[in-house]
């Protein structure tokens, strides 16, 4: 770790000012820029400390959902029972998360750009473009079970490790941000990621110094919703892949159906293909099969996680039985 | 100095009589307030707020070649940092168990993460900082990191802690001619000991004296390895290691930051402390070979055992010919008249090798304990009958007589205990929604030994106890047992024995390993005490054999002294050795389990969960059944890890240990624990010590993951022969 200049700021907009070079970084629990800046894999020469901005609140918006600040621990959203209640996947996604222990020190903010957890990535030694531009990717030819099958370039084929994103696109949740300049804006969590391409190290479309105050959730959508992770041990591992999926029917026919995927690729995976072929038909294997072929007909596996393909497809396949109550096999 | 050769086996004792009523008895253990408070102190926690100064490994950054030169220039200009050691003698990695001392590096490099150089610096924080900015240049070589790559240039080694062959008859003639034939070849991966305390020491000098505070497993050679490696004599070096947070075999040879905080407190003059981080422990201590094992076997079409092979390659690194003795329980386990089992070890560029918890055991049995279920299969035979049927009544490869063996009875326990009959019948006959159900069973079985050990015990006149001995707990319960021996022996309450341990003044205790320790240590004590009771009956001027001892009184006759006045206000000193002798020849020794296993299987994902698990076990005398059973557990558990998910992994390209921490190098969390039973029957091996005990710290895990992967096998058809089985492996066998 090298040492630091350490911040701690009273309000969102000197907090922005204070983090606006690109050698500061804002830190909220801690839970992951730590790690990374023990290793020196995160050099930043500015901690801006965010703990005394308050945006620990859950409120009611006024279009009925829920607005979430930045610094609510993963372990409170999980416990609110409007979140436990409106949005189960969001809570099943939580708890599906880390350790009871890391869930009441990460924040909503931080969780949303917490970095991967790629093993070359983790070590300063091994070649890799995320870390090190140019450096080339040790994860292609090297070892790769949690990594992408989809959305990847030969630049990097790293996966985002959240659960809680995973769950926040299915709910079409909106991240507000206030820039340096004071400036505010809001972005989809599909604007807010962005895909490896040829610039694995930024991994966002936040600039310098933008903040993230809230993660706005629209009105509850209702339906069945299920948050399936499939890991390598019961607990405290991250997803090889999951499942956040909202489905509603309607006279025994899908009327909506959002669904997300951990694990697959650098960001929370969202196909508008896959929701469209489901809806207006009527549940059945054939279609959930097809929902899968849809899905996975970019899908590439790098050698470790060639196994993903096949396990997408099951999981999906029992997490829309489930959803619909359908029980064929 | 007393001392006790185990030429015989042991009569009946004071340990039977039970005068005292408390050996044996689950009893919390001695240290453990301390522990729970945050009051025992660990390695690192010495010299807390004197002047002391830290270390930090610098490693290096490639997997073979030389270091040419080291550019210390940056981190030396850092404000705080004292000193760079650099050089020939920095250890490649951890001390190889019981050797004399640390392979140097002499600018090699022989592994990616070895020791290059270290860091001394005002501060930990300051010092590793300044470790990142020591850079290395290299001559980078070819380097040869992948086992089954080098498997055709694996040799012979005499470095184990077996022959690397033993054979008996002619095994490929008899297999050829066998009815049924079994071949099949497993692979299980590079595992890591990863003990919850790092590798951690304090250095101090007083003039040419060195004081140590260093987590080992075995203070007497880890004292040696300390004075090769600084250039010292042994006297004149203090070890003192009372506490160490688990070792599992990775500090059995002492770890490479030892050595050099020693040269480093030297240079800077002052105490140097350090403690690896998480990755330093990953990828410069020690690690368990991956192996490659073939298994065959060929029995007649009843199930009689005819011919039985066990061939392994293994890998260490240059110099290092240690190597895991994955068929050591193949040798005994089972009849039949024609036996091999051989070892090879092949060189990699990887770390080091060396024992980690169950060396042998833990990886062989997977292979050949999961050939025996198959096989019982093929021959439609209940795995447990198979097994029985080829039970033998002496020691299959040499002849000798077994000095216990209640296998057959762990056998029947289980079965009825674990209700083995409910067994699905086939894979998928039962199913719980998406979850398929199975069970699975698997024999254990761990060689038994003792080692030399001496320890001092000392009666005050306020008949108060101390037990002395360099012997080492490394969270086992050895304090607790080692007061009880002396408790039961000498008829005294608990709360009157002392016991100090793990410090190289005191007298040479065994150490903790190979599941010796307490037997062996346990055995000095006893000796001790023995001793320690003569000299009361002679005083007393009765046979020692008529005195009775209880409460804290000795009772002979009509007479009842309290112990502690019978010198006269004089403090009483008595010595006790422990040596193997005849016995280790002339009968065969170990101890012998069953487990049985309950596994879920998710048909969607190939997720396994362990719902149940039974260890039915005889392991000789238990001291005491809390730390007995904890054992147990604690190697369930490990075996669960074994078989479900532990892997180190390798690059193949690079040689680099990718999964250097605990979020992605696996080990099962409480929520893979669900059901644990543990079963100790009742046996006493008069051959194995004058405790009449035997080993078990690693019997419970012998076995364990074969229990579980043939509970897998049982639920859903998936036979995995390359370990862990992991869920993208058990989908891809899956037949239901
Ligand atoms: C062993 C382990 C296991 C884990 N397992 C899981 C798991 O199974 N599933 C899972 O989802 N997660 C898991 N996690 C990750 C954990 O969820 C994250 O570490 C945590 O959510 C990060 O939140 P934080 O507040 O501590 O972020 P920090 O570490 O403080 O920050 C992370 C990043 O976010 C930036 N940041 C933080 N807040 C803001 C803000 N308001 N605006 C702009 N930038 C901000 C920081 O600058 C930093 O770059 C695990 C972590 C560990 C250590
Ligand atoms: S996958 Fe991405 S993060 Fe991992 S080594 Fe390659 S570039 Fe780095």
């Amino acid at each position: 770790m090298r040492p630091f200049d350490y911040q701690r700021p009273a309000g969102a907009d000197e907090a922005g000012r204070l983090a606006a070079e690109p050698a500061a970084r804002f830190i909220a629990g801690g839970t992951n820029l730590l790690d990374l800046m023990k290793l020196e894999v995160e050099t930043p020469e500015r901690l801006v400390d965010i703990n005394g901005l308050g945006l620990r609140d859950i409120e009611e918006t006024d279009e009925g959902g829920l607005r979430i600040g930045a610094l609510v621990t993963n372990g409170d959203l999980s416990a609110d029972h409007r979140v436990r209640h409106d949005y189960p996947v969001l809570a099943r996604a939580l708890l599906a998360g880390a350790s009871g222990q890391l869930r009441n020190k990460a924040t909503t903010g931080g969780n949303l750009l917490q970095r991967t957890r790629c093993g070359y990535f983790y070590e300063p030694t091994a070649p890799c473009n995320k870390r090190e531009p140019g450096s080339g990717c040790g994860a292609i030819g090297g070892y790769n079970r949690i990594h992408a099958i989809l959305g990847a370039s030969e630049h990097c084929i790293a996966t985002h490790p959240s659960d809680m994103a995973v769950a926040m696109r299915a709910l079409d949740a909106i991240v507000e941000t206030v820039k340096s300049d004071g400036s505010t804006r809001e972005l989809t969590l599909a604007e807010l990621y962005r895909l490896p391409g040829d610039t694995p190290e930024k991994e966002t479309d936040l600039e310098a110094g933008e903040l993230i105050t809230a993660v706005r959730l629209p009105a509850p959508i209702g339906g069945t919703q299920i948050y399936r992770k499939v890991r390598d041990r019961a607990s405290y591992a991250f997803a090889l892949v999951s499942i956040a999926a909202a489905v509603r029917l309607a006279d025994g026919k899908i009327e909506t159906a959002r669904l997300a995927f951990g694990g697959l690729a650098h960001m929370p995976w969202r196909d508008e293909a896959v929701e469209n072929l489901l809806v207006g038909e009527a549940p059945s294997d054939a279609l959930f099969g097809k929902a899968a072929d849809t899905l996975l007909s970019d899908a590439k596996g790098q050698g470790d996680n060639d196994f993903k393909i096949p396990l997408v497809r099951r999981t999906l396949v029992a997490v829309l039985r489930e959803a619909t109550g359908s029980t064929q096999q | 100095m007393n001392t006790h050769v185990m030429d015989k086996p042991v009569g009946r004792t004071r340990l039977d009589d039970r005068t005292q009523d408390i050996i044996g008895k689950p009893l919390d253990r001695y240290e453990g307030a301390l522990k729970v408070t945050g009051t025992a102190p660990y390695s690192h926690e010495h010299l807390q707020g004197e002047d002391v100064a830290y270390g930090f490994l610098v490693l290096s950054s490639i997997g073979k070649g030389k270091v040419t030169s080291i550019d210390t220039s940056a981190a030396m200009e850092i404000e705080g940092v004292l000193s760079v050691v650099e050089g020939d003698n920095i250890p490649r990695a951890s001390a190889e168990p019981m050797s004399d001392g640390h392979k140097m590096a002499n600018g090699g490099v022989f592994h990616y993460g070895q020791p290059i150089a270290f860091v001394v610096a005002k501060t930990f924080e300051i010092a590793r900082q300044a470790a990142h900015l020591v850079k290395a240049a290299y001559e980078e070589e070819e380097g040869r990191f992948k086992l089954s790559d080098e498997k055709g240039r694996a040799r012979i080694s005499d470095g184990g802690v077996m022959e690397s062959d033993t054979k008996r008859g002619d095994f490929e003639k008899a297999f050829e001619k066998a009815e049924v034939q079994y071949d099949e070849t497993f692979t299980t991966p590079s595992q890591s000991a990863s003990a919850m305390e790092p590798h951690a020491t304090v250095a101090k000098w007083d003039g040419d004296q060195l004081t140590i505070w260093s987590s080992g497993q075995l203070v007497s050679s880890n004292t040696t390895q300390i004075a090769t490696g600084v250039g010292i004599e042994e006297s004149q070096i203090h070890f003192i290691c009372p506490y160490i947070g688990g070792g599992f075999g990775s500090k059995l040879g002492i770890g490479p930051e030892a050595v050099l905080a020693a040269l480093a407190a030297k240079k800077v003059g002052k105490p140097v402390k350090v403690a690896l981080t998480r990755q330093q422990v990953y990828q410069a201590t020690s690690r368990r070979s991956e192996a490659i094992q073939r298994i065959r076997i060929g029995c007649t079409k009843e199930g009689r055992i005819t011919a039985i092979a066990h061939e392994n390659w293994l890998a260490n690194s240059e110099g290092n010919d240690f190597f895991e003795p994955a068929g050591v329980s193949t040798v005994f386990l089972y009849a039949g008249e024609d036996r091999l089992v051989t070892h090879r070890v092949a060189q990699t560029d990887v770390l080091m090798t060396s024992a980690v918890r169950a060396p042998g055991e833990a990886v062989g049995l997977l292979a050949l304990e999961n050939a025996m279920d198959e096989l019982a299969e093929k021959l439609g035979l209940d795995p447990i009958e198979f097994r029985k049927i080829n039970e033998p009544d002496k020691n299959p490869q040499d002849d000798t007589p077994f000095s216990s063996r209640k296998l057959l009875e762990c056998y029947e326990e289980g079965a009825k205990r674990f209700g083995w009959t409910d067994r699905p019948e086939k894979p998928g006959a039962r199913r719980e929604g998406d979850w398929l159900i199975g069970y699975g069973m698997a024999a254990g079985s761990r060689k038994n030994m003792i080692v030399p050990s001496s320890a001092d015990v000392e009666l005050t006149a306020d008949g108060r106890l101390t037990i002395r001995s360099s012997m080492t707990d490394i969270g086992t319960g050895t304090y607790t047992i080692l007061s009880q021996i002396a408790a039961e022996v000498l008829g005294l309450p608990i709360d009157r024995v002392d016991v100090e341990l793990g410090d190289s003044r005191l007298p040479s205790g065994s150490g903790s390993g190979g599941s010796f320790g307490a037997n062996s240590a346990g055995s000095s004590v006893y000796v001790a005490c023995e001793d320690l009771i003569a000299q009361l009956a002679k005083r007393l001027d009765v046979d020692p054999e008529s005195l009775t001892l209880k409460d804290g009184f000795a009772i002979a006759g009509n007479r009842q002294v309290p112990i502690g006045e019978i010198a006269g206000g004089q403090t009483l000193l008595a010595s006790g050795s422990i040596k193997p002798g005849e016995t280790a020849e002339n009968t065969h020794q170990a101890s012998y389990g069953a487990h049985f296993c309950e596994v879920g299987v998710n048909a969607v994902t190939g997720e396994a969960r362990v719902r149940r698990l039974l260890t039915v076990a005889a392991a000789g005398r238990i001291f005491n059944e809390k730390t007995a059973k904890s054992q147990c557990y604690g190697g369930q558990i490990w075996g669960i890890g074994g078989a479900l998910m532990e892997d180190l992994v390798v690059d193949a390209r690079s040689g680099m240990i990718v999964n250097h921490n605990l979020a992605e190098y696996h080990v099962p969390v409480n929520a893979d624990i669900q059901n644990l039973e543990v079963v100790l029957l009742d046996e006493h091996d008069p051959y194995g010590s004058p405790l009449a005990g035997k080993g078990i710290g690693e019997l419970a895990l012998a076995g364990v993951g074969a229990a579980v992967t043939n509970a897998i096998y049982n639920a859903c058809g998936a036979r995995v022969r390359d370990y862990p089985m992991t869920l993208d492996k058990i989908i891809a066998g899956m037949t239901v």
